[in-house]
């Protein structure tokens, strides 16, 4: 398999999926492709399936609506598929924890790879966490 | 023949997850139906069990880009219940940062729109002219986003004297690009072909659906809290509301890049009187006693309405919120219907819906599939002759 992710680490095509975030760090996701940051000289590039990814985004906290359909999209997923927790809602679900809506099931059926904490993470950051993806790749 | 189109949950365009029935005959759209839901993470009720500053930064995360408008709708409302006065600088400095978070939302639009009609060079240029007030809110907040800067009685974080010149040359190099956008949203052949004169809602259409804030604004509708109501130090500046005639997706981009003008001009007024105006930022509150507040404001995208009933204890009993993308959203439901189905996607988006901001509501399905629902209008009949046969 190592052949394998040392050529993904090249240029990983990303999907995005928001589950139930408040926004923003889908907005900062966004801004990543815009000039300031301009991800794509990378070779990261934002993809309209989860067919054509490598890497799946997850924004959110993940309710109970969401749930089902992000675990189907990440069943759809061509494997090896690499998980990343965007902001601080996957990784402790933040100030919906109490809520009723919080689910304490699938979070731990879909196993996150990296997380990126913050609320939202700066762009910066979130470039760091990608980058730390690709040195695990390409050790 | 009728067909019907779905789109969503998950589809490459928005970024937010919802779901569109389109039934279409042939290329019109007949008719188109909604389902939200799938960003719903129960505020209200978790509002219910924080005290009051905990919900602040709460309510500040319903929604990314109205970051500053519901805390300052909740600030209001808590304000409303104990009646506690607010110091002049404190409220220039809302002002301010409400203002700022206008020019980001309208550009963050203005950019999608472009994506959606498949002009990404409108996307690019508008989200890099965005960048600077991102840098603004740094400069007055740490934070890009979330600002975390309302608090019942004033603002959590004064500005710094010295940063003023710095924001003041920011504002100027982004007024200077919004001149330039207007001029190019005037003149650019693809813009006006593909947005003139589609996805009409008329005068009347706007107000029996309840629009608010731009999407009423575009179409003849001259409503904003800010003028209204003026609250904060929106009776200390001088501003316009824009409201254009025609309604149609190329009014309301219109609007949107006309607001942004105003709300810089706002905004270098707001930094004029933080020059002269000094004293103290936070009246601290003690306690909040019994009773009921209202809290409104002009976000981005229309008027947003917090409700909150307190018992004099440190939390809220009832916290109702009130966002402007659940009046505007079903707008499509008049503006959508008769044209063809690849205008139906920008008209849409034009009302710039912000589905965190609407989910609010829940519906209770059990295990049989029942859905459970009250009648409010037989509750309310049959208290009423509950009271008259008692009395």
């Amino acid at each position: 398999m190592s052949w394998y992710t040392k050529k993904l680490a090249k240029s990983i095509w990303v999907f995005h999926v928001s589950a139930s975030p408040c926004n923003n760090c889908d907005i900062e996701i966004l801004d990543l492709l815009t000039p300031k940051y301009d991800l794509e000289r990378f070779g990261i590039k934002l993809v309209g399936s989860i067919r054509h990814a490598d890497v799946l985004l997850v924004t959110g906290i993940l309710n109970k609506k969401v749930a089902p359909r992000v675990k189907y999209i990440y069943e759809q997923a061509p494997k090896p598929i690499f998980v990343v927790g965007v902001g601080s809602c996957p990784a402790s679900g933040t100030v919906f924890k109490g809520g009723y809506n919080y689910p304490s099931k699938v979070l731990s059926e879909i196993s996150f790879d990296i997380y990126i904490p913050g609320c939202p993470p700066k762009p910066e950051a979130m470039i760091e966490g990608i980058m730390k993806l690709v040195e695990v790749l390409n050790a | 023949m009728e067909r019907i189109i779905p789109v969503g949950p998950y589809h490459p365009l928005l970024e937010e997850a919802e779901y569109f029935t389109l039934k279409v005959d042939g290329e019109t759209v007949v008719d188109i139906d909604i389902e939200i839901g799938w960003m719903h993470r129960g505020h209200e009720f978790i509002s219910e069990s924080m005290t009051f500053t905990q919900s602040i930064y709460l309510v500040e995360r319903i929604c990314g880009i109205c970051s500053t408008s519901h805390p300052l709708a909740f600030v209001h409302a808590v304000e409303d219940v104990c009646n506690v006065e607010v110091p002049v600088r404190a409220k220039i400095i809302r002002t301010l940062v409400g203002e700022l978070e206008r020019i980001h939302s309208h550009l963050l639009w203005v950019g999608l729109a472009g994506h959606f009609i498949g002009y990404d060079t409108v996307w690019m240029w508008a989200w890099k002219y965005r960048e600077p007030v991102l840098q603004m809110f740094e400069i007055i907040s740490g934070n890009r986003n979330h600002y975390g800067m309302m608090r019942i009685g004033g603002v959590g974080r004064d500005v710094e004297p010295d940063s003023i010149p710095e924001m003041e040359k920011i504002l100027d190099e982004i007024e200077k690009k919004m001149d330039m956008l207007v001029k190019v949203v005037r003149d650019d052949p693809v813009l006006k072909s593909r947005l003139k004169g589609v996805g009409v809602l008329k005068k009347e259409d706007a107000i029996n659906f309840c629009a608010v804030g731009p999407t009423a604004r575009a179409s003849d509708v001259g409503i904003d809290v800010r003028k209204d109501e003026p609250k904060d130090a929106y009776d200390m500046v001088d501003f316009e509301v824009i409201v254009l005639p025609n309604g149609d997706v190329y009014d309301k981009f219109v609007v949107r890049v006309l607001e942004i003008i105003e709300s810089v001009k706002i905004c270098r007024q707001c930094l004029k009187l933080l020059r002269t105006e000094r004293g103290p930022v936070l009246n601290k509150v003690k306690e909040i006693p019994p009773g009921e507040g209202i809290g409104r404001y002009e976000a981005p995208r229309g008027e947003v309405f917090h409700y909150v009933r307190t018992d004099g204890s440190n939390r809220a009993v009832r916290h109702k919120v009130r966002a402007p993308s659940y009046a505007n959203i079903p707008t499509c439901k008049a503006s959508c219907i008769g044209i063809p189905v690849a205008d139906a996607l920008i008209t849409t988006a034009s009302v710039d819906p912000c589905y965190c901001c609407t989910e609010r509501a829940v519906r209770v399905i059990d295990e049989k599939n029942r859905e459970l629902h009250i009648d409010l209008l037989r509750l309310s009949r049959e208290k009423t002759e509950r009271i008259r046969r008692e009395a």
